[in-house]
């Protein structure tokens, strides 16, 4: 069960136009562990993400994924392993109903139609979202979009879940049902979010971006609890630790 | 119409059409065949023929009763329209003046007779337009288009352009109200502000068409767009079809309206 | 300007079908060869942007009125010629179906009226030939003027001859042009200037935007005016065949127009010659005329005197009675329906 192991090591990323987003970072995701990403804006914690599906590619160093080193050629198997969830739900709701935005990945992954309507089934069920089945997007709800978002994610059964943002649109009830899902995969989850009382609830490790670098590693009680690196880092205290 | 209606508007239709009646279960592919005869019947009927087009009607109001369409939306809709063919159609009458009847003293020209059937040819061209799609919902159409032989490349289109389109449409309302706010006597109204409008709106268009790709490429996206069938044709469908046919004919060769004119005649005496 | 399907005749309607869909079928080839697949997203996206573009209304300068943007010259600059005239044909089939703007038999010719001139004409022998390569603000104003004006002049009077071959209007030819072409002369302008302004101004804010997104779509593409010219070639011999079809289906109806048309010397007056002959060749599909004949002259015979026309008519008394009988039986059908629903 060592296969869903996620690496970097030393990576180092620049955009085309100079800016250096990534400066040499190293660490290690084993099966079934739930790891927050937090930092300012512009730490890098996006950049971080779009590697983890081989979206961009580093410019040095290694990424490494299962038991693939990410390159061009490796990056399509990758992507059936990692399942990324955005921030913004219209951007990966496409397809004209729901029904065929979650049959998306599944197609494309090669299954017969049978197969296909199968996990379609229930990845719909697994967000408590089947009645949905035949609505075009553009008529749901952003809870309900974003519900629709990650059973579109789930529906290729991936290894590793990854998330952008995930309660950046919803209201309190869509947002505690997100969380009260995330709760029950066992899937490697790595979850970037400003919502700092999120990743205290559903994760258990926690790694601060800054500046392209990461500055801690460690577990979540403990990051999350130390006031003046939150601050550093344009962050708070999470709420429910604020009350004490 | 203003922006906001015009949204609004397209969001009715868009609602309308994802019902649940008798009509929108019937197979797109099967609609869409009968409105292209329907409009090939009724726009091959010759300029003076008022009488025989009367009978068509009867598919448009079947439609909308059964599909539970409301009429005055619809009526609306293509009265909205209907300028441009009234415009040109207006000149009938006094180009072609040549006395074709007189009815109680009054001679009537039988451009008369030809403005008539253009605004009827209009009524109903219009409204089997809307009704299609009221009746069967956009991605029902492109999957009927994309059975009968359309470039997947080209429905494909359609498809992301009507997911899209509310999306864009909320996009620009945000801003067009943003600009009101801040200009005093709709000095943002004229051209320049709406190059700066476009061109924000277009650079935000290319970045989510970024993120859509990414999002796809994410998902396994290889250059195949490919959309499991969804329908089959069923009794009903053909049933519904060939009825459509069978009436079209009958409506188009025989003199329905002056054999029942006839027929009242008849009994009169 | 949308052509109405009121005003488009079978075979004029026809004809443009097959001429677009065969541009739409041939230009789909050729991208999904060289295509890079991040431009199926985007060719989507853009269609809704030039829709949602399109409903925003401006004024225009010094007469108050509102304009607002077509679009096609603004997408054959963007995506280049054949994206550009796909996303183009899906914009206005959702305009057609969604709006009712142009009927579903005009949408062939509009989608040639609107895509064609501007992705294969205006673009690459007006646009980018006036270019010449630069990037510069006032050329690049320059050539969307000249492009737009064209392009929109070539719509207009295709729309004009379409309605004229159509023969539904009474319009004459002549008259009907000097309507449209000065009116779309005015579109023209104003389209080129928003043209030219959106294009600056999205240069301006990101450079390499446009060239890349071209370079993604059009690569290799070689025009040659031949090609265009040839195409028009073969849809003028495709009009003039399904004419002549028309025509020789049905003999009978032929014969009979003519007969009228030559036998009476109180016709209604016609416009110029050959809408005229064009018209009875066309829209007469006449199967029975010696039943219509016969029963115009049967209702005929009911009327008084004074009111009987010289030449068969085409308002009958029993016409009349029928057609308020139709509508009747129409109406109580629909109310039942509506009555059984509830």
């Amino acid at each position: 069960m060592s296969h869903h192991i996620v690496a970097f090591k030393d990576v180092f990323f620049g955009y085309p136009d100079g800016t250096e987003a990534l400066r040499g970072i190293s660490f290690r995701i084993t099966h079934g562990e739930s790891v927050g990403i937090v930092g300012a804006n512009g730490a890098g914690k996006s950049t971080l993400l779009q590697h983890l599906n081989g979206y961009l590619l580093p410019t040095s160093g290694t990424v490494i994924v299962g038991d693939l080193s990410l390159s061009r050629k490796t990056r399509q198997e990758i992507r059936k392993k990692v399942g990324v969830v955005f921030q913004n739900p219209d951007d990966q709701l496409f397809m004209p109903t729901v029904f065929d935005d979650v049959a998306f990945g599944p197609l494309n992954l090669g299954l017969d139609e049978a197969a296909v309507r199968e996990r379609v089934q229930g990845a719909l069920n697994m967000v408590h979202s089947l009645e949905l089945r035949d609505k075009p997007p553009h008529h749901l709800s952003s809870g309900q979009k974003s519900a629709v978002a990650i059973a579109a994610v789930m529906a290729m059964e991936p290894d590793i879940l990854v998330m952008d943002e995930p309660a950046a649109n919803l209201d309190p009830k869509s947002r505690r049902a997100l969380i009260n899902m995330l709760k029950t995969f066992k899937h490697s989850k790595i979850i970037a979010s400003h919502d700092l009382d999120l990743i205290l609830d559903v994760c258990q490790r926690c790694l601060v971006i800054k500046d392209g670098l990461l500055v801690m590693d460690g577990p979540v009680a403990e990051v999350l609890s130390n006031q003046a690196l939150l601050e550093e880092n344009n962050l708070e205290l999470p709420l429910s630790l604020q009350r004490g | 119409m203003t922006f906001d209606q015009k949204y609004f508007d397209i969001g009715r239709l868009d609602r309308l059409s994802y019902q649940d009646t008798f009509m929108h279960r019937l197979d797109p592919r099967v609609k869409v065949i009968a409105t292209i005869f329907f409009l090939l019947t009724v726009i091959s009927f010759p300029k003076y023929e008022v009488g025989g087009l009367l009978p068509f009607f009867l598919f448009p109001v079947l439609i909308m009763t059964v599909g539970e369409i409301p009429v005055m939306f619809i009526m609306k809709k293509v009265m909205l329209v209907s300028p441009f063919a009234l415009f040109i159609g207006v000149f009938n009458p006094f180009l072609d003046a040549g006395t074709v009847a007189v009815i109680g003293g009054i001679p009537v020209a039988a451009g008369w007779l030809s403005f008539l059937t253009i605004i009827l040819k209009f009524v109903l061209t219009i409204s089997a337009a809307l009704l299609l799609i009221a009746t069967t919902s956009f991605p029902g159409v492109c999957h009927a288009l994309r059975l009968l032989g359309c470039p997947a490349l080209l429905v494909s289109q359609l498809l992301f352009l009507y997911r899209y389109i509310f999306v864009l449409m909320e996009e620009a309302m945000r801003m067009i109200r943003a600009r009101e706010i801040r200009s005093f006597g709709g000095r943002g109204a004229g051209i320049k502000g709406f190059v700066r409008l476009t061109g924000v709106l277009f650079l935000r268009t290319v970045e989510r068409a970024e993120r859509v790709y990414y999002a796809m490429l994410s998902r396994g996206f290889r250059g195949d767009l490919s959309i499991l069938k969804r329908s089959r044709l069923e009794w009903k469908d053909m049933a519904f079809l060939a009825m459509t046919v069978v009436m079209l004919i009958v409506f188009r060769y025989y003199q329905v309206t002056e054999e029942l004119g006839c027929l009242v005649q008849e009994l009169i005496r | 300007m949308h052509m109405a399907d009121a005003l488009l005749s079978p075979a004029v309607g026809t004809t443009f079908w097959v001429g677009t869909f065969a541009t739409i079928a041939y230009v789909s080839r050729k991208l999904k060869q060289q295509i890079d697949d991040k431009l199926v997203p985007l060719m989507g996206v853009l269609g809704a942007f030039i829709f949602a573009a399109q409903m925003i209304n401006f004024t225009i300068p010094g007469t108050g009125s509102s304009g607002h943007l077509a679009g096609g010259m603004i997408l054959a600059i963007i995506l280049g010629p054949y994206a550009a005239f796909l996303v183009t044909a899906s914009v206005i089939t959702v305009q057609a179906l969604f709006f009712a703007d142009g009927g579903l038999m005009a949408l062939g010719c509009n989608i040639w009226n609107m895509g064609f001139y501007a992705c294969f004409l205006g673009y690459p022998f007006i646009y980018k030939p006036l270019l010449g390569g630069s990037q510069r603000p006032p050329r690049i104003f320059a050539a969307a003027l000249l492009s737009a004006i064209v392009v929109l002049q070539l719509g207009a009077l295709s729309v004009v001859l379409q309605t004229w071959l159509s023969g539904k209007s009474e319009l004459p030819f002549l008259t009907f042009l000097l309507l449209m072409q000065p009116i779309h002369l005015a579109i023209g302008i104003v389209e080129g200037f928003v043209t030219a302004g959106v294009i600056n101004y999205v240069r301006s804010a990101r450079p390499e935007l446009l060239d890349s997104l071209v370079a993604a779509s059009s690569k290799g593409a070689a025009y040659s005016l031949k090609k265009v010219l040839a195409t028009f070639l073969a849809l003028a011999i495709l009009m003039g065949g399904a004419l002549s079809w028309f025509a020789s289906a049905y003999p009978d109806g032929l014969e009979w127009a003519i007969t009228k048309t030559y036998g009476k010397s109180d016709l209604p007056e016609q416009s110029s010659g050959l809408a005229q002959v064009l018209d009875k060749i066309q829209g007469e599909t006449a199967i029975f005329p010696d039943y219509r004949f016969q029963q115009k002259r049967n209702g005929m015979k009911e009327l008084p005197a004074a009111a009987r026309p010289e030449s068969p008519p085409a308002i009958s008394v029993p016409g009349v009675i029928g057609a308020f009988l139709v509508l009747a039986i129409i109406l109580l059908i629909g109310v039942g329906i509506r009555f059984f629903r509830r």
